[in-house]
């Protein structure tokens, strides 16, 4: 139990953010908008989490100009993805032990 | 003894809870990531419809083809090219007539799921139809200029089940195999040249019915 405990991550301890994550893991990137789209947030929250998660270096930000006009791309780093799959690996074992 | 059973209570509470939690977050990460990579408002009906049109469209062009070669009604004294014109008017009305469909009914029923139509991903998905869409009716603007006429219903099949499977990427629904069966049906039209008419109803017509059933049954119910 101890050992299954270990890989939940506190990182995805959040609805939000383990949308994120959802949505990175099987999109090659997504922009701001479309994030907000998919997870239907506000700004002001979206953007926090999506803070948390690029201090920990699960996430990572592009910044571009399309045009004049500024585009942020976020895609999901090897670190995240790892972190991910492991805190999936961790669920799905605490479930299927009940 | 009333304090175990006060932290018994606790714990069991607590471990349940947690474990619906974990068993929510698993539906939550599942339905996020198919929301993200799939559109899964296409409407079975839409499918029906337009195999409907196909089939109208197919015998208005079969009778019209038959009273021209027979030369028993006011058609076949229109110049051939003419004729041609309205096989080709009738092909765009259904195909028109199609499209149209498809907006309405899947508008309604983003509508009636909570979900937007234009999203990324329904745009990359439509980018995705369209790409080879364009490209097989171009390819048939060539044919017929080089009056290679009897391949082009192979081609708009093979090149309609392409743009299904580039498009089953991004949906949800069986419309992949919508793509094979059509390109296997244009593959063997190609060694039946001028029964196109016949191929065109039972890859446009038949199989959406079949299609928008199975759809129909499977996800709007």
């Amino acid at each position: 139990m101890k050992d299954i405990l270990k890989n939940i991550n506190k990182a995805f301890d959040n609805r939000i953010r383990l949308g994120i994550m959802s949505a990175l893991m099987v999109n090659e990137f997504l922009d701001f908008n479309s994030l907000k789209e998919i997870l239907g947030v506000t700004d002001g929250n979206l953007a926090s989490h999506i803070k948390a998660l690029e201090k920990v270096e699960y996430i990572k930000i592009e910044k571009q100009f399309i045009g004049k006009k500024p585009n942020t791309k976020y895609s999901i780093t090897k670190l995240g993805t790892l972190e991910f799959k492991k805190h999936i690996a961790a669920l799905e074992k605490l479930i299927h032990k009940s | 003894m009333n304090y175990f059973f006060y932290t018994y209570f606790v714990f069991q509470s607590t471990l349940t809870m947690t474990e619906k939690d974990y068993l929510q977050d698993l539906t939550e990460i599942k339905s996020i990531m198919n929301k993200s990579t799939r559109f899964i408002s296409l409407s079975g009906m839409s499918g029906i419809l337009a195999g409907v049109y196909a089939l109208i469209g197919a015998w208005v062009g079969n009778m019209l083809i038959n009273s021209y070669q027979n030369g028993d009604s006011n058609f076949a004294y229109l110049p051939i090219n003419f004729f041609e014109y309205i096989l080709v008017g009738v092909a765009a009305l259904v195909l028109i007539l199609s499209i149209c469909t498809a907006y309405l009914f899947t508008l309604k029923k983003a509508k009636k799921n909570n979900e937007k139509v234009w999203t990324s991903v329904s745009k990359r998905m439509l980018r995705s139809f369209i790409v080879p869409l364009i490209t097989g009716g171009l390819l048939c603007i060539v044919l017929y200029q080089y009056n290679l006429i009897g391949l082009i219903a192979p081609f708009t099949l093979i090149f309609y089940g392409l743009a299904c499977i580039n498009a089953s990427k991004y949906t949800m629904g069986d419309i992949y195999y919508l793509g094979i069966s059509n390109i296997i049906i244009g593959l063997i039209s190609t060694q039946f040249i001028g029964y196109g008419l016949y191929f065109w109803a039972l890859g446009f017509g038949v199989l959406h019915i079949i299609y928008g059933f199975l759809m129909y049954t499977k996800y709007d119910k």
